[in-house]
């Protein structure tokens, strides 16, 4: 399956992003064929509304099953959860480091947004 | 002689006494003919605290937004594809409004190849309109967390009544806000201090209402507690300095208990009346 | 990294003013106005501006009068009434006829373009405001100048406090002091998303505590801790213990009050921070208001 990191960079060692909304990146992992991808966030980064709607989109549309990250908005949370996106909050280390903890299943999905609206334009 | 004046009080910097100016005005001219006093600071209204008018009638204002019939909708995309604003998504196979970014545009329901989109009303506040003695009087609250003002202070002026006399309250700023609130105005009251900040937005507010070609004049308030530079301006400017009223400690005690200014210190009650006369002639130009 | 908000609800009650003294009194702090629409905290901070760009904002309709049939499809369906079919001829051809737009009414939202039947109209971004990256004796300063008439849909102001935080992040400033705008509408909202404390400076009036009312519970619905200030407060004590009194009620946190103080306009027409302009009784109780914020920021900010 493919799974979405969230990454202020651009390859599996650069840190997870800890905002979903506007994280610069995403890493789109396919966890069968160990290929990865990266899906620039840049066009959400000065949004000042829906930049966690659009992201959901885009994340939805290269496939991903699942999406790991610091943190994610209601908005973002309820376009990924419409779209049957997993999502993974609390999430730290490097994006290898993160898909190592998801395929050992430490990670567990969240129930709701892990922060309120807009957090992430401050961070 | 000219009949139905309409006066706007703005000023870009918060705090001026805008509504002093406003309230003061609909006080003086109560007597002269009929008078509607619209608060079009939707977003911290106050005018309501001096006049104290008497509310008849309050009505919820509402802004159409997406509602999805789910059993038309092919998922095919296209409204998420036309929403510049981000207010409606398309994920797997659900469509998902997103109501509070809604800026009722109607693009996706004219748009949807199936009409399967109809407009639905959220609430984005409430215009209340009553009598403050002969004074026609009307405001508007927003709901707290909605973030555009307009459409409710339009909303606000629709409820006026014609008259001979209308006082448009503005907000701060110089923005949409305060230029929905300006822009049909027969003559603009620029209300400002005699300080750096207020000349630096009283030049701002002189460029909107160049912006708007309406004809604008200038009260200064708390005169004597800064510096001549803004008086300099409006010279420079070409803008009518038509009034000043001196910084008085008594006049701000009696501001923090709610009083109008003319109410409090009737001698202004002529000057007022005189500072509408001159805007009558600046309108009639 | 704190981020400090000072927002009011009403207008003129002193923020300005009071983040300009901040700026003075803060360890390393970098700046921010957010009052995009009239931007003052320059005027205290002598600001050398480094860096400037264009703000691109919304989407307005550019009209091909060659394609342009003036069958006024485009007039019925705008929403807003921003568009309005013309008087006369344009170029002397008698049958055209290309609507007039009313900038300031649109909203950039498209239906235009789309409904056009001879595709005659295409979208163009505006640039509506500019942005500055400043340097000042006591930090850098981000800030910008919309221009009049526009529309604030918060997105300068977003702007604004993304470069300011991303400064904060590089150099490790402690602090990142926002000077907000009055009103409770998008630009506020914009300006307080990500606070770690909002700072509301009210006066001791009756407009200031409606205002103060309505702001507050816009802070409380971002969960954002809130801190409250009573300035001018001797014009009316009465009303300024009722206003503390009732913050306190409602969940925010008193963290002093100011004295009405001639030396504040004097220290603004001088153009220099108020605690760095005198050591009246108000520029004293600026010291003490931000020794409260500054040493309790763990207990009230964390």
């Amino acid at each position: 399956m493919k799974i979405a990191i969230t990454t202020s960079g651009k390859d599996l060692d650069a840190p997870v992003d800890p905002r979903f909304g506007r994280a610069k990146s995403f890493v789109i992992y396919d966890t069968e064929s160990d290929q990865w991808s990266v899906l620039d966030n840049a066009q959400n980064l000065n949004a000042a509304q829906g930049a966690g709607i659009q992201a959901a989109t885009a994340v939805v549309k290269a496939g991903a099953e699942a999406v790991l990250t610091g943190n994610c908005g209601p908005k973002a949370f309820r376009a990924l959860s419409a779209g049957r996106v997993k999502v993974y909050a609390g999430v730290s280390g490097t994006v290898r480091e993160a898909v190592e903890k998801f395929l050992s299943g430490t990670l567990r999905p969240a129930a709701q947004a892990s922060v309120g609206e807009h957090a992430g334009m401050g961070l | 002689m000219r009949t139905r004046l309409k006066i706007a009080v703005a000023s870009s910097k918060g705090g001026t006494g805008k509504t002093t100016v406003a309230t003061s005005l609909a006080l003086a001219l109560a007597d002269a003919g009929s008078v509607e006093f619209l608060d079009c600071d939707v977003e911290e209204p106050n005018a309501h605290l001096f006049l104290k008018p008497t509310i008849e009638r309050r009505e919820a204002v509402e802004l159409p937004v997406p509602q999805v019939d789910e059993a038309k909708c092919t998922l095919c995309g296209r409204c998420a594809e036309v929403c510049q604003f981000k207010a409606i998504a398309v994920l797997k196979d659900t469509v998902l409004p997103f109501p509070e970014l809604c800026h009722g545009c109607t693009g996706c329901w004219v748009l949807c190849p199936e009409q399967a989109i109809s407009p639905a009303g959220r609430e984005i506040g409430a215009v209340e309109s009553g009598r403050a003695g002969r004074i026609g009087f009307h405001h508007g609250w927003l709901r707290i967390g909605e973030a555009m003002s307009p459409p409710l202070i339009r909303a606000v002026k629709r409820q006026a009544r014609q008259a001979d006399f209308t006082v448009l309250d503005a907000p701060p700023g110089t923005s949409c806000p305060v230029v929905e609130s300006v822009k049909d105005a027969d003559v603009v009251v620029l209300v400002t201090e005699p300080t750096p900040f207020g000349l630096n937005d009283l030049e701002l507010a002189a460029d909107m209402v160049a912006a708007l070609d309406r004809p604008a004049a200038v009260v200064i308030n708390r005169a004597g507690i800064g510096n001549g530079r803004v008086s300099d301006f409006c010279r420079s400017r070409g803008l009518p300095l038509l009034l000043e009223v001196p910084f008085d400690r008594r006049i701000a005690e009696a501001y923090s208990r709610g009083e109008p200014l003319v109410a409090a210190f009737p001698e202004y009650l002529p000057k007022f009346a005189e500072l509408c006369r001159s805007l009558q002639e600046m309108a009639r130009r | 990294m704190k981020q400090l908000v000072v927002i009011s609800g009403k207008g003129g009650t002193g923020k300005t003013t009071i983040v300009g003294s901040f700026a003075a009194l803060a360890e390393r702090p970098v700046l921010a106005d957010c009052d995009v629409d009239a931007a003052d905290l320059h005027l205290l901070l002598a600001p050398a501006v480094r860096h400037t760009e264009d703000f691109t904002g919304p989407l307005r309709p550019v009209f091909d009068k060659r394609l342009c049939t003036g069958c006024g499809l485009c007039v019925e369906q705008c929403a807003f009434g921003a568009l309005a079919p013309a008087g006369t001829a344009e170029g002397g051809c008698a049958t055209r006829h290309v609507p007039h737009l009313d900038s300031i009414a649109c909203e950039g939202c498209a239906l235009c373009s789309f409904v056009c039947p001879v595709q005659a109209i295409t979208m163009r971004r505006v640039v509506p405001g500019r942005w500055f990256v400043s340097d000042t004796r006591f930090g850098p300063l981000v800030h910008a100048k919309l221009g009049v008439a526009q529309e604030n849909s918060g997105k300068l102001v977003t702007l604004v406090r993304n470069r300011a935080t991303e400064i904060a992040e590089e150099t490790g400033a402690p602090w990142l002091l926002i000077d907000g705008s009055p009103g409770i509408g998008c630009p506020v909202i914009a300006s307080l998303a990500g606070a770690d404390a909002v700072l509301i400076v009210t006066e001791p009036t009756l407009s200031g505590k409606s205002d103060l009312g309505r702001v507050a519970r816009l802070a409380a619905h971002f969960g954002i801790p809130t801190l409250v200030c009573v300035n001018k407060w001797d014009i009316n004590e009465a009303l300024a213990c009722e206003t503390e009194a009732e913050s306190e009620a409602g969940g925010c946190r008193v963290v002093g009050r100011i004295p009405y103080d001639d030396a504040v306009p004097r220290s603004i027409v001088q153009g220099v921070p108020l605690v760095e302009h005198d050591d009246g009784p108000a520029a004293r109780a600026v010291r003490a208001l931000w020794r409260q914020i500054a040493n309790g920021c763990n207990t009230l900010v964390g």
